[in-house]
């Protein structure tokens, strides 16, 4: 019972400080983690997204490098000069020379026939009229192309210029090298998993992506999603992977870019620091709770140790207080018999004094009568060593004269007591008179006084209280005075405090003999005893104890 | 305890057969005549214990003057002069202590012994230190009684 009581306590001391020590470390280490994992994911959107801007910015200025080019070229020939083949493969070979990328070059007429070219199709005579981008062309004046098939049944675009030379128009065409353009886009493509392709409004690829699709393919990307700036967003795709996406619009408005990046990827770093933090934190722990286990289980051993200790010592209290009752009792007993069986003896006697008269010596039933009274002699004689015997107890409550050093014996009593007041957060304050002589008393005897009253004072006062012990010389006594600072003793009880038991303590805690028993000892060691008690501040003893000069040896 | 009994009462026996011897010699010889007797102030408040003392004091030769009392006792005193005083310790009205204290103001030459009833060491040695001549402790037989009341007497009583 008293084993399970320790082991819940033991229980709630681990949970409550494991409880109270893992809560902020674990509130530390999400928040820690959260931080981290959010100043991470900001850092590589910001990288994804530099790398969008800058390689639009590369491409933009690809693309508007050829376009210069072309109009540079539409814009300074003239359309006899450029149907000449000549002129044109040469104008074609200086500027593959110059800024390459260059398929063919073409010039179509304002009908949409193909007049002249130079490339490694055979286009020549064809006519674009019917073609969608002829008339785009013809309207904007100059004309980029998504990506097609076309007459030549391979994915390209083409870039078209239009020259308007009086009433005559004409168009100076261009198809860039898909593969130069393709490998321009995927220089973006960094990492394991990093992609880079260029996708048109209706999510159609302009070039071919590193995974999952093919030019001319329909992306899962909604082109609607990107706005004006660069936008990141983060995309699941077909195949379930999260996927990290900063898309930026071309200048010419049609081409999307898009970088992206698998998050698990990019995150590799936070799942490191995440990883090690999740170890420091296991380690923590198991350190925490070994250290709290221990120390736990140490402080309750001790309590529990400090409270047996303190029952033996209560037990004690109370068993010597039961004894000397007993003592007091045997004593009284004694008397009330020892008075009897006097009588009766003497009775006896007085028969014996009687049969010794002449009349009756001679009666036939003499020895009968004198062999009666011997008996009830020896019976007399058998009741009074019965008594004799329980009165050997009752002496051993007598005063024994020894020297006695009054305050040695109240340290003695006050450090019995140490444990028991400091479990109840009681100090025990000593102010000993240093004059006090030696003298003769029972030291025993006055320790059980002290021990007596000191142990009430502390069950008195509860907890977190003073109580302070004095000594001092009176004129013709020594005196101690024990002060608490309790709740005091009510008045209707303070007549009662000596009385044999009565007590305010629970059944089974006090006898009520305590104070009896203290009152008896002081008034047989020639002393006195009295208190002073103020209900609400508390009760002050005091024992004033013969001053007598301890016997010569 | 039982071979304990068996070996005392044999011995008192013995003893009291002596004694018995002496005070009846002492009667026949009138050493102890009727002014000679021995004067005996007896205080305890048991009558039955007074009464039967009394009783037994007077075959030996002692007048006992019984007092329940000490009040009694002190009252006895204002008549006579006794040769011994034999107080009972423990009285209800006054206790032995006291009325030794008083006896020995007022007629210290007269021993007193004191009888005990509890056995207590520590009243035993007060009346000492009061001036008791001895004490006994009660019950005791007659003669040891009579015993002490001869070692108080001046020598030549």
């Amino acid at each position: 019972m008293e084993d399970s009581r320790y082991k819940k306590l033991q229980r709630v001391y681990i949970v409550l400080i494991l409880l109270v020590s893992f809560t902020p470390l674990f509130l530390l280490g999400g928040i820690m983690y959260y931080q981290v994992a959010k100043t991470y994911r900001i850092k590589i959107e910001e990288q994804i997204r530099y790398r969008a801007i800058s390689q639009t910015d590369s491409i933009d200025l690809f693309l508007k490098e050829r376009t210069a080019i072309l109009a540079a070229i539409a814009d300074t020939v003239n359309f006899d000069q450029i149907l000449d083949e000549k002129n044109l493969l040469k104008i074609f070979e200086i500027i593959n020379l110059r800024a390459g990328a260059f398929v063919d070059l073409g010039v179509i007429d304002q009908a949409g026939q193909h007049r002249a070219y130079v490339g490694p199709y055979e286009l020549r005579g064809l006519n674009y009229f019917q073609q969608p981008w002829f008339s785009e062309v013809m309207t904007k004046g100059v004309y980029i192309s998504d990506v097609f098939t076309g007459f030549r049944a391979s994915p390209h675009f083409i870039i078209a210029i239009r020259r308007q030379e009086d009433k005559n128009c004409w168009i100076l065409r261009t198809t860039i090298d898909p593969d130069i353009f393709g490998g321009i886009v995927r220089s973006a493509q960094i990492g394991k998993t990093g992609d880079a392709f260029i996708v048109n409004k209706e999510g159609t690829y302009q070039t071919t992506p590193r995974f999952y699709g093919n030019i001319l393919g329909k992306t899962d990307i909604d082109p609607s999603k990107f706005g004006g700036l660069t936008t990141v967003n983060e995309e699941i795709n077909s195949q379930g992977e999260k996927r990290l996406t900063a898309g930026r619009w071309l200048k010419n408005k049609t081409w999307l870019l898009i970088i992206s990046q698998d998050v698990s990827e990019e995150m590799g770093g936070l799942l490191q620091t995440r990883n090690q933090e999740i170890a420091i934190i296991l380690v923590g722990s198991i350190l925490i709770i070994l250290t709290t286990v221990i120390t736990t289980r140490l402080t309750v051993a001790k309590l529990e140790e400090a409270d047996t200790r303190m029952n033996e010592l209560n037990a004690k209290l109370l068993q010597s207080d039961k004894l000397a009752a007993l003592g007091k009792m045997a004593a009284g007993v004694a008397h009330e018999i020892n008075n009897p069986l006097a009588v009766i003896l003497q009775k006896t006697g007085w028969m014996e004094d009687l049969l010794e008269d002449e009349a009756l010596k001679n009666s036939k039933e003499i020895v009968e009568y004198r062999a009666s009274l011997k008996k009830i002699e020896e019976h007399v004689e058998r009741a009074r060593k019965v008594v004799h015997n329980m009165l050997g107890y009752a002496r051993k409550m007598e005063p024994r004269l020894e020297d006695v050093d009054i305050n040695e014996t109240l340290r003695q009593t006050i450090s019995m007591l140490e444990n028991y007041a400091r479990l109840n957060s009681i100090e025990v304050k000593t102010i000993l008179s240093p004059d006090i002589p030696i003298i003769a008393s029972d030291q025993s005897q006055l320790q059980q006084v002290f021990l007596n009253i000191i142990s009430n004072a502390i069950d008195a006062t509860g907890r977190d209280g003073l109580i302070e012990v004095k000594s001092a010389v009176g004129e013709t006594t020594i005196d101690v005075m024990i002060a608490d600072n309790g709740p005091g003793i009510q008045e209707e009880q303070q007549k009662r405090i000596f009385d044999p038991f009565f007590t305010t303590k629970q059944t089974g805690k006090g006898t009520g003999l305590g104070l009896w028993i203290t009152y008896n000892i002081v008034e047989k060691l020639g002393g006195s005893i009295s208190f002073n008690s103020e209900v609400g501040r508390g009760t002050t003893f005091t024992v004033k104890i013969p001053n007598a000069p301890p016997t010569e040896k | 305890m039982e071979s304990k009994q068996s070996q005392t009462v044999p011995w008192k026996q013995v003893q009291k057969g002596i004694l018995k011897k002496q005070v009846t010699a002492m009667t026949e010889e009138g050493n102890i005549q009727a002014s000679t007797r021995i004067k005996l102030l007896l205080v305890d408040d048991e009558e039955g214990f007074v009464n039967v003392i009394a009783n037994r004091m007077s075959k030996r030769g002692i007048d006992a003057t019984k007092a329940l009392s000490g009040t009694d006792a002190l009252k006895a005193l204002r008549g006579q002069d006794f040769d011994v005083a034999v107080v009972d310790l423990k009285m209800q009205e006054m206790d032995g202590i006291e009325l030794l204290r008083i006896l020995k103001k007022m007629v210290p030459e007269m021993p007193v012994i004191m009888l005990t009833g509890h056995g207590s060491e520590r009243a035993e040695e007060e009346g000492m230190e009061y001036g008791a001549f001895d004490y006994l402790t009660k019950p005791c037989e007659l003669d040891e009684l009579m015993q002490k009341i001869r070692e108080a007497l001046p020598r030549g009583r």
